[in-house]
């Protein structure tokens, strides 16, 4: 047992957390306000080696592991939790083209991940399947030596900014078979739709995908055919220790603004930390945050070593998830109407962790994940 | 960064599940009903190395670490919480205070056969008018010559009625308030120390629990932990480590009433299926789960850290009071998920409901802890 970081560990910690406080931080708020896609944090983000963190360096990845990767992305997120998610996904596609890609598609896509040339993005969710993924309706019909893609996708963050985006797609209805592919943007038939309107996370690309008869080579595909579902699942295993360290990130924020507030705020002649009731808010909230970093390093460690960590990642995830959103809550709370205004940053917080319950699996996914391997 | 046991670790962890599935659990609910000190079961404990985990063995302990002993204490509180806190106490509250503060001298008298179970501790710091507030002790130590004469009551002390030795917080000087206390180690067969009646308790119903009564009791100087004055430091410093006793306990309690509650859910159906294949029973057991786990994590931290004599006292406080709080949540759904037979005694889930209830109260309240992580925070 050993809960210190590894030096590396720490040097990605560092380094990432002067960037996020330097670069993206004072420039969150307004990114917020405009909704506008943080085009020059992703490239700073390549500049450091922070967009192919789960490959090797061959494929122009910096292979710093799950561990240094779940350290890296809480501090961006802590910095802005828009160009966190965007992180997140890009390097989701990343790894699952690793994992699952041929030589040649690791060769194509994996540089131009790494190197920020453009976002990655992982197109699962559609209309009618949204925690029912196995549902989706996409269609890719074997035509010559190519297929042709029908269907559309929703809810796709950093659709409009991915120089590939990873498409699951049925290739057989009876019995049903899915597979994924790899598609580039200006493929014909291939549209993006317009961005959605976020309570939150406004600076991440979120659209529609829609495929019209949209012509992809056989060499597309991404792992065998009727593998798309497995190349899903283990890829949202591991994005759920990222969108778990995003939400510790962005609630670490929340708390330190927080923690800070009570110090200098004084009412009833006192500092508003003197009270109790405050003290109760920033206690909890500090212990389920610390409690919540303990699964998500306990579930990267995991991955690190090859083991399964299925059940655990959704505990990372259910966990850190639910209370980060418990201790934005607090923090608005705890500065009163000041954490209502756009002058301070909790309310951003607030709005922007709301999603994390929900995207890459809901905390209700999650809790069916965990409780089928207790009951198994 | 590695989550995984050592050697050491997982062998204490295998012998001590073992010992407790076999020789704790059958007789968990009989201890409880009668409110019986399971003596048969500390004897054990003792050849075991289980009551001195992280003593050196020169000092008569198992010479293991704390993440040793926070893992036996979860399998032990998994089969019986009251024998859990039987052994916390002897280890944490009597062991680890004379092992840090104590002379030579003292350790070899008193440190030796505690450590080895050959004797049992006790620790007199809560009053009845210091509970929370410990540091407004009233009992009070007068120096005579080389001994210290000793007056006061104790309250709510666990294993009092079967302790050979007992760490005793005094005044020995109330216009330097909590630093004027002064910690002893007394022998409590000595003139004029009475132990009160047995109290009757909602649960850990087998671990004894009584007063002391302390009246002209003369204490040899050299039986003093530090100096005058230190008795604070001591108590806080061996808190800091008694709460990731009680922590790894509430987290055997939690494990209890997972793992009963899980097989009841698979065996008992309704509607045609078993109950486990409801949502409703399923979040229960997933969130059970999680946070079982969360509190693992919190607790083994804590004892990673003073294991490397590391500060841990936020880390210890939040150890606790998640474990704690936990526990109870997952003792409330247990005893949801049994319906009826969870709230009769034929099933364990409703003593799991009552063994829980003490740990958000011991060894500092969840209160207690929320002030202290507080502290931390806010001193930044």
């Amino acid at each position: 047992m050993d809960f210190h970081p590894t030096d590396e560990q720490l040097q990605v910690e560092e380094m990432v957390r002067n960037l996020a406080r330097k670069e993206f931080a004072p420039r969150a708020a307004q990114i917020d306000e405009e909704s506008r896609y943080p085009a020059e944090n992703h490239r700073m983000l390549a500049e450091l080696g922070l967009l192919g963190m789960l490959y090797p360096a061959a494929y122009g990845g910096s292979e710093a592991g799950p561990v240094a990767y779940a350290i890296a992305l809480r501090e961006v997120a802590s910095g802005c939790a828009s160009t966190g998610v965007g992180m997140a996904v890009t390097n989701m596609t990343g790894e699952a083209i690793f994992r699952y890609g041929s030589e040649e598609q690791r060769k194509r896509y994996l540089p131009m991940l790494s190197g920020g040339k453009g976002a990655g993005a992982f197109a699962l969710t559609e209309p009618g399947a949204g925690s029912d993924a196995g549902g989706l309706s996409t269609f890719a019909r074997q035509d010559g030596d190519g297929f042709l893609l029908d269907g559309s996708k929703v809810f796709i963050t950093n659709g409009e900014h991915a120089c590939v985006t990873i498409v699951m797609a049925l290739t057989q209805k009876s019995p049903r078979k899915i597979s994924a592919f790899l598609v580039e943007p200006g493929t014909p038939g291939f549209s993006i739709g317009k961005r959605e309107r976020k309570m939150g996370l406004k600076g991440s690309d979120t659209v529609s995908l829609s495929f019209e008869e949209c012509r992809v080579p056989k060499s597309a595909m991404l792992g065998a055919p009727g593998e798309g579902l497995k190349i899903a699942l283990s890829a949202l295993d591991g994005g759920r220790i990222g969108i778990a360290s995003q939400a510790i990130g962005i609630a670490r924020s929340a708390l330190s603004a927080a923690t800070e507030y009570a110090r200098d705020r004084r009412q009833f002649g006192q500092a508003i930390g003197e009270f109790q009731a405050i003290q109760w808010k920033l206690a909890d909230a500090a212990t389920e945050l610390d409690a919540a970093q303990l699964l998500a390093f306990r579930a990267a460690c995991m991955k690190e070593k090859g083991l399964p960590y299925s059940k655990e990642a959704s505990m990372a995830k259910l966990f850190a998830t639910e209370a980060g959103n418990r201790a934005c809550h607090a923090a608005v709370q705890v500065l009163g109407g000041y954490g209502y205004i756009r002058e301070y940053p909790v309310e951003r917080h607030l709005r922007d962790i709301r999603v994390t319950t929900i995207y890459e699996g809901t905390s209700e996914i999650q809790r069916l994940v965990i409780s089928r391997a207790l009951c198994r | 960064m590695t989550f995984d046991l050592t050697e050491e670790q997982r062998m204490i962890q295998d012998t001590a599940r073992e010992f407790a599935r076999k020789e704790i659990m059958p007789k968990a609910a009989e201890l409880d009903e009668n409110s019986r000190f399971p003596a048969e079961l500390i004897g054990r404990m003792a050849e075991l190395g289980f009551m001195g985990i992280a003593v050196p063995e020169v000092y008569g302990g198992a010479g293991m670490d704390n993440v040793c002993y926070a893992i036996a204490m979860e399998e032990i509180s998994r089969a019986c919480a009251s024998t859990g806190v039987i052994m916390s106490v002897n280890n944490s509250l009597a062991c680890d205070p004379i092992l840090k503060f104590g002379s030579e001298e003292v350790k070899r008298e008193y440190l030796v056969p505690l450590a080895s179970g050959k004797k049992l501790g006790c620790f007199g710091l809560t009053e009845p008018g210091a509970g929370s507030d410990a540091g407004s002790q009233k009992t009070t130590a007068v120096r005579d010559g080389d001994f210290y004469v000793v007056n006061g009551t104790k309250n709510f002390i666990t294993n009092a009625p079967h302790a050979d030795t007992c760490v005793l917080f005094t005044m020995t000087d109330k216009a330097k308030a909590h630093k004027g206390i002064t910690a002893f180690v007394v022998d409590m067969k000595w003139k004029g120390i009475t132990v009160g009646k047995h109290e009757k308790k909602m649960g850990i119903k087998a671990s004894p629990t009584a007063s002391i009564v302390f009246e002209d009791v003369r204490v040899p100087a050299k039986n003093r932990l530090g100096n005058d004055g230190d008795g604070f430091k001591v108590a806080m410093n061996t808190l800091d480590g008694g709460r990731i006793g009680i922590a790894s306990q509430a987290l055997g309690i939690a494990r209890a009433s997972l793992e009963d509650a899980l097989a009841y859910a698979k065996d008992r159906k309704q509607f045609g299926q078993a109950i486990c294949e409801f949502q409703a029973i399923q979040w229960m057991l997933a969130d059970m789960a999680t946070e079982i786990d969360a509190a693992r994590l919190l607790i083994w931290r804590a004892a990673w850290m003073k294991d490397r004599k590391m500060r841990h006292s936020k880390e210890s406080a939040m150890a606790k009071l998640y474990a704690s709080e936990a526990a109870m949540r997952a003792a409330v759904k247990g005893v949801q998920i049994h319906g009826g037979y969870g709230y009769i005694k034929e099933y364990p889930a409703e003593r799991h409901f009552r063994d829980a209830k003490i740990t958000e109260i011991y060894e500092g309240t969840s209160e207690i802890q929320r002030l202290i992580i507080a502290a931390a925070l806010l001193k930044g």
